[in-house]
This record gives structure tokens, sequence and C-alpha cells, in this order.
């Protein structure tokens, strides 16, 4: 059994072995591609570290980009899993509140929320509240969404089981609905906080004065291709990151239970 | 007739059903489901309630449960009048419709812990019937982990846990196969005649009717009425190749022969 997963661990190593060999290959032995263009694997990893702790060239470190852009991100993920989630649930719940709601909602949603940013840079400047805005509104989408569609799958017949046995409709909300669209809300809240890890980095490139987005459209104009790098792996990486922990949360909510569907 | 009549009066009557009719309304059709229906269920009796396919079994006993209106018509359980569904009338339905986030012990003790009552009270009274639908061992597991007939067998548990009056039960073996049938059926009786509950039983199954009831009322076909009643007075338990339960059997395909 070991021996199998160290076999399965050595195949999915291949293929990043394979590429950095080729991208090494192509730029520091056969030199195919400028340095100032493509830099190679190492002088990356160089930069890495160097970046950890020095401002040069764009004035942040990268730890502090990155604290930046997690605070920001994670503010606005936050506030849309906040208001999103009940908002979806009772939407779906609700006539009213969905009559009420849906006209606004179903206009909000189809406009990216990226597109949000400059209305918001208009209205609060380019500082936290702006871009924490943006990211409230396209993280929210999806967990209204599939909070309704969860909400939704509700059985009939279990509704029924619950009145049969005398619950009231608030009880039938909270141990019949909610619990059945449960796993609904947490794929709303993985969908979303991707959403959100990507609205952060692309309203940082719009207007900024820190953030991973800031750091490689800066150095974008100043012609290091290295930083830029640097940067998208970071992002890469802590986005990944974000989506394991997440998963782990999942695992921990809905535990022994796979639903049939 | 008036022998039965005689007969009915020395038992107190637990579910009277008088002239019930349902029609479903949409925009722009009405079905009649139930043209008129008069069924009367004793204290403790085993009813079937035995019909064709799609005749309005279903409605007939959603009505009685109150999980749907009577469009003309009363339903009455003990003494009150049916309005909306109720505790003291258990449901057990067609397919499994247990929690699927719920282990079964969870599942059993949820209508005790609606009506509030304390964990160590409900736990003990779930374990009593968690064990004699013989699921003792599996409390902590999940529906999708139980076999289709296990599955029942906690839909039973938790529809007596809750200590209704009347219980209802819709075709609860029809998914199962034909040999979990034959054993569920087995087990439904034991269960019966250990917890006495006026129990009305849908079924399209004749030989299924025959071997659970005290009495088999044959119903129509669409919109649905009384065609025939049979009194079973066979004894339990009840061997399916009896010279005698081939003959009701046999007698009541009959009537159901001329009913469609």
């Amino acid at each position: 059994m070991d021996k199998k997963r160290l076999k399965y661990f050595v195949i999915s190593c291949t293929s990043v072995i394979v590429f950095l060999g080729i991208w090494y290959l192509c730029t520091a032995v056969l030199e195919l591609v400028r340095p100032t263009s493509l830099p190679d694997p190492v002088t990356v990893v160089k930069t890495f570290f160097y970046k950890l702790t020095h401002k040069a060239p764009d004035g942040a470190t990268l730890m502090q980009h990155m604290y930046s852009s997690l605070r920001v991100a994670l503010m606005g993920y936050a506030l849309s899993l906040i208001i999103g989630i009940p908002l979806g649930i009772l939407m779906a719940w609700s006539k009213p509140i969905d009559l009420l709601a849906s006209p606004v909602f179903d206009f909000v949603k189809a406009i990216p929320g990226l597109a949000w940013a400059p209305m918001m840079i208009i209205l609060m400047g380019i500082g936290i509240a702006s871009k924490g805005v943006t990211i409230f509104i396209s993280g929210m989408i999806p967990c209204v969404l599939n909070a309704y569609v969860g909400i939704k799958q509700t059985k009939e017949v279990h509704l029924w089981v619950a009145r049969t046995f005398g619950a009231t409709r608030r009880q039938m909300l909270f141990k019949v609905a909610i619990p059945t669209a449960l796993p609904y809300i947490i794929t709303g809240a993985r969908v979303s906080l991707g959403a959100c890890w990507m609205t952060i980095v692309a309203a940082e490139m719009v207007a900024s004065s820190s953030g991973l987005g800031y750091m490689i459209q800066q150095c974008r104009g100043i012609y290091r291709p290295d930083v830029i790098i640097v940067g998208m792996l970071t992002i890469g990486f802590l986005g990944s990151l974000l989506t394991a922990l997440l998963g782990c949360i999942e695992r921990a909510l809905v535990k022994g239970r796979d639903y049939e569907k | 007739m008036s022998m039965e009549q005689e007969r009915d009066l020395t038992k107190r009557q637990m579910i009277v059903c008088d002239h019930v009719s349902k029609t479903f309304y949409t925009k722009n059709t009405e079905t009649k489901v139930i043209a008129d229906l008069n069924i009367t269920a004793n204290e403790n009796e085993f009813l079937v309630l035995f019909g064709p396919g799609q005749c309005g079994k279903t409605t007939a006993l959603n009505v009685m449960a109150g999980l749907e209106t009577a469009t003309s018509g009363t339903v009455t359980v003990g003494n009150e009048i049916v309005t909306k569904p109720g505790p003291e009338r258990g449901f057990v339905y067609q397919t499994t419709a247990l929690f699927p986030w719920y282990t079964v012990m969870k599942n059993v003790e949820y209508g005790p812990r609606a009506r509030g009552m304390s964990k160590k009270e409900r736990r003990k009274k779930a374990q009593y019937y968690i064990d004699l639908v013989g699921l003792g061992g599996f409390e902590n597991s999940f529906p999708n982990q139980l076999s289709g007939g296990m599955q029942q067998r906690v839909g039973i548990a938790r529809a007596y846990c809750n200590e209704p009056a009347v219980l209802f039960m819709d075709e609860p073996f029809g998914h199962l196969d034909a040999q979990t049938r034959y054993l569920m059926q087995e087990e439904i009786i034991r269960i019966w005649e250990k917890e006495r509950r006026t129990v009305v039983f849908v079924t399209n199954n004749i030989e299924e009717a025959v071997y659970l009831a005290d009495r088999v009322i044959v119903l129509t076909n669409c919109p649905t009425r009384v065609k025939k009643e049979f009194i079973i007075d066979l004894p339990r338990p009840r061997n399916y190749t009896d010279d005698k339960f081939l003959n009701l059997r046999a007698e009541i395909q009959d009537v159901v022969d001329k009913t469609l």
C-alpha cells in the first residue's frame, strides 16, 4: 500500500519536474528568451527569498503585500458569508422576501464583481473600504445562489414528517431545510472564496497602493518579470491554502454523511 | 350489513371517514381522486386499504393523516376532527423519509424531541423501539449506511416512538425486494402484536393484504370509493400457502377483477 502511494507521488511530481526542467532549459541553458523577459527558475527562487524581507523595487515586502491582500479578501469574504447565506436561505424560504429581493439580486448577479471597483473607488477612495465592498459583492453572489438552491432541495416528504411530529415552521427551517441545504451552502462558500481571492488581486491591479495585485502590476511597469512570477506563485499558493483550509472545515461540518440525491 | 354494524358497536371506533371526497384543482383541470369514502377503523385493528395502482389510496391516507384536506366530508380520529397533521397520527412513508443528516437514534427520537421530552427519557424510549424493530447496534449509523429494509424499520420505529394512537403506513414495503418484503411483513405483525395500535396500511399487493389484515377494504379505481370489505379471521402467524389463505385471496382477486 505504501509502495503504491509512493509510486503515485512520484508520478504526480513528474509533471512539476518536467515543467521546471523545460523552463530551466529554455532560459538558463539554451537562452531562447532574454532573462529580462523571462527569468530562469533559480532567479525566481532567489527573488522570492529576497522579496520576503526587502521592500525594493515596489515599496513593500512580500509579507506586507500578502498581509494586505489577505486582510481585505478575508474581510470581504466574511461579510459575504454573513450576509449572503442568510439572504439566500430567506429568499428560498419566504415568498415575500424572494419577491422583494429577487429583482435587485438578479440584476446585481449579472454584473461581474470587478465592475463595481471603479464606482466604489470614486465613492470611497482606493483604501480598504472600496476593495472590501467590491469583494463582498463578488463573494456574496455564489453564497446567495447556492443557499437558495440548497433550501429548494428540501424534500416535501421530510417536511411532512416534521409536520406529523408537530414541528413549527421555524423548526422545519432549522431542523429540515437548513440541514438539507448545508452541503450546497458549503459549496457556495467555496466558490465564493475563489471569487473573493480573484477579485482582490484584480482590484489591486486596477487601483491600489499595496497588495499582491499591486506588486505585480508595478513590476510590469519597471520590467521585473521575476517579481511578477513570484507574485503569481504567491497568489496561487495562498489561494490553494485557503481552499484547503475550507476543505477541513467542510469535513468537520458534514461529518459522516454524504447525501443521496 | 346490520350484523357488521353490531359487531362494530362492541369496539371503540378509532378512525371514522364520513363521506370524504377529494378533488385536485389545477389551472384548467380538476381531478376527482376520492369519490365518496366511508371507512371506519376500530381501536387496535389492523386495517388494510387495498386497491389498484393510482386509485387514490395514498390520497385517502394523506387525508386521514391530515396532510391533505378533504374537499368534502370529515375524518375523525379518536374524538377529534382532523384538520392538520398531528403527533397522535404516525406515518410510515412509501420511500424512506428518514433525515439523512441524523443517525438512526436521532431519527427515532425526533418526535419526542420535537415535543420537548428530556434527553434521558427520549433516549430510553427510542432505544426500546430501535430494539423492538431489531436494529440494536445500529443506533449511530446514518440512513445511507443501511439497507432498504433496515431503513423502513427505522421509519417504523420513528413512527412508533412518538406513541401515536393510530399509525398510517403507505406501501412501506413497496420498494423492497420480495424476500425482504416477506420478512418485513412478518416483522410488522410481530411488532404490532407487541405494541397494539390502530394501523391503516395501504398496499397494492393482495398477498400482503391478506397476510397482514384484520380487515381488508377493497377500493375501486379512481375516483375511489369502497368496493367491498373482507374480514380476515385467519389465526396468526398466517401461512401464504394455507388453503383458507388462498381461498380468501382468490375471493378478493375476484372482486378486484370486477373493479377494473
